[in-house]
């Protein structure tokens, strides 16, 4: 059975179509790698497996059955805002507030809510960060406690948008093992976006590359090459590889690079601004 | 009304007299119920709307003085409709503040031309405007108790998906809560807590039982529950103090009570920073 599985999909979110015709299988225990340019549909495709983007045509399956909103088998880890948990609200009521938090009632987790909430903490070695306030956390802390969350309820799905998103590269290191150690441990399959592909090399198994319209799923050695790229982008790619990392080249810019800096997080690097 | 003579202060049993028993009994359940809907106002970033609200619902009390209905029916009609409009609205709201700004002073001004074409007008406009806590009847009370259970029912009953919405709106969202439901429903519930705020302190100083506890409990606790809890303590506390004092200074008690919801604030601040 695939975790994910898309025949004929076309997605389009405020009239801008973003995937056309896509089909692709995301096997049961992968970890999947969704890279592409801004604006390709990374967080649309998350969205329409979440059943909260409803496909333009085609079908969507998860875990064998079609794609619905508030799926439990599928845990969800959002883009990062910048004010989750005002004020000092600790990182432990933060996750407290997703549990049964469809549920009408009074948010006081049970006993057995309260030792899943321990569990998933110390799966993750956050016990201890749980206690202190989250605005105090640092991004790989945070990121830490909201994979804890994230396992509550032990889903056999991850959906992991850009957590590596204004890390430094140590801590981006840090959670790409971490997830990677946990997907192999509870045996689930995870779709990680991301802007580069370099940090999460040595973890995953397959490749996503979007853009264009299109979508490419293989491994790296299959995905990252010049043609494959090349229309992936619409424009000409060049890969290339230097000591065991990956550069996507557009004439002698660095696009992912550049993509990254676009999104506001400071990586100074060469070339001009790409719009892709 | 504030100036009930400093006679009375001189006999030291303030429980003696009806009124300070009603107002005691008024502030009471009123800080209970702006302590927990104004935490999770506070929470949500929402205070100013809480702010917004009570000036709509100016219009709709003088509104029904006019056609002789009790003020306090007018008010909340008004903020709920206005609650419900402003949760429909939403996101489409935000950075919206000249207009928001415009519909307040409108609101604010419609009162005003209401309370011309009735008689007894500035001491409507005074008790509207700034509170009425000394002039709370038997009748007036049973009421508050009432809309205060209602609406402390209301808030338990959608506290859990609440909280999930209000921290993280993308994963609730996901997992099957309505956003627009949970906004429309704690509005309302917002709206009874405004209603019977400014009953205590007035349309004008709202913030301080909604909002100024709340937000002295959030820089306290990093708890939800004690955060709640704590809220309502500092309410209470508020107003008790703040009748107490009236009673003996022959101020206004909607002065005490704002000015110690300030010093609660400016206190909260002072202890984060010690701690």
């Amino acid at each position: 059975m695939s975790a994910v599985e898309f025949s004929g999909v076309t997605l389009a979110v405020g009239g801008r179509r973003l995937l056309h015709e896509v089909d692709l299988a995301v096997r049961d225990a992968e970890f999947v790698g969704v890279l592409g340019p801004n604006g390709a549909g990374k967080t649309t495709l998350m969205r329409a497996i979440l059943g909260l983007v409803t496909p333009v045509s085609g079908k969507i399956r998860v875990l064998g059955r079609p794609a619905v909103r508030g799926n439990p088998a599928i845990g969800y880890l959002p883009q990062v805002r910048s004010h989750i948990a005002p004020g000092r609200l600790s990182g432990w009521d933060l996750i407290a507030s997703t549990v049964d938090g469809h549920r009408f009632g009074v948010p006081i987790p049970s006993a057995a809510a309260r030792r899943d909430i321990a569990a998933a903490l110390d799966r993750v070695g956050a016990g201890a960060l749980a206690r202190r306030p989250f605005a105090e956390l640092s991004g790989g802390e945070r990121q830490r406690l909201l994979l804890a969350q994230a396992l509550l309820g032990e889903p056999r799905l991850l959906l992991l948008d850009e957590p590596l998103i204004s890390l430094d590269p140590t801590h981006q290191q840090s959670v790409v093992q971490l997830v990677r150690e946990l997907q192999r441990e509870l045996r689930i399959a995870v779709l990680f976006s991301a802007h580069e592909l370099n940090p999460l090399l040595g973890a995953l198994d397959r490749v996503l590359y979007l853009g264009n319209g299109h979508a490419a799923l293989g491994t790296v050695d299959e995905i990252i090459t010049g043609p494959s790229l090349s229309r992936l982008y619409g424009s000409e790619i060049e890969v290339v590889r230097v000591n065991g990392r990956v550069f996507v080249m557009s004439g002698s810019h660095e696009v992912e690079r550049d993509e990254h800096r676009h999104a506001g997080h400071g990586h100074q690097h060469g070339g001009h601004g790409r719009h892709v | 009304m504030p100036g009930m003579g400093t006679s009375m202060a001189g006999t030291g049993a303030m429980f003696e007299f009806d009124f300070m028993r009603h107002a005691f009994w008024a502030a009471s359940i009123v800080a209970i119920v702006a302590g927990c809907s104004g935490y999770f106002l506070v929470l949500r970033s929402q205070a100013f709307a809480g702010h917004a609200l009570a000036h709509v619902g100016f219009t709709g009390a003088t509104g029904a003085v006019l056609i002789g209905i009790a003020p306090l029916w007018g008010f909340l009609v008004v903020t709920a409709c206005g609650g419900v409009g402003m949760a429909l609205l939403g996101e489409r709201l935000e950075g919206r503040d000249v207009a928001i700004g415009i519909v307040l002073a409108v609101s604010l001004g419609l009162g005003l031309l209401f309370l011309h074409f009735f008689t007894s007008y500035a001491v409507q406009a005074t008790a509207l405007l700034f509170g009425n806590l000394l002039g709370v009847d038997a009748a007036t009370l049973r009421t508050l108790a009432v809309l205060a259970a209602v609406s402390l029912a209301g808030l338990a009953l959608i506290s859990r998906p609440l909280l999930f919405a209000s921290l993280q709106p993308e994963l609730a969202e996901a997992k099957g809560v309505s956003l627009r439901l949970v906004s429309v429903l704690f509005l309302l519930i917002v709206a009874v807590a405004i209603a019977e705020s400014a009953q205590i302190v007035g349309v004008l100083l709202v913030f301080a039982l909604l909002i100024a506890p709340a937000a002295a409990a959030q820089r306290l606790t990093s708890r939800v529950g004690s955060g709640v809890l704590l809220a309502v303590v500092i309410g209470l506390l508020i107003s008790w103090g703040g009748l107490a004092l009236a009673y003996y200074s022959d101020w206004p008690s909607s002065f005490w009570i704002t000015a110690l919801g300030g010093a609660a604030y400016l206190a909260s601040g002072l202890v984060r920073r010690a701690g």
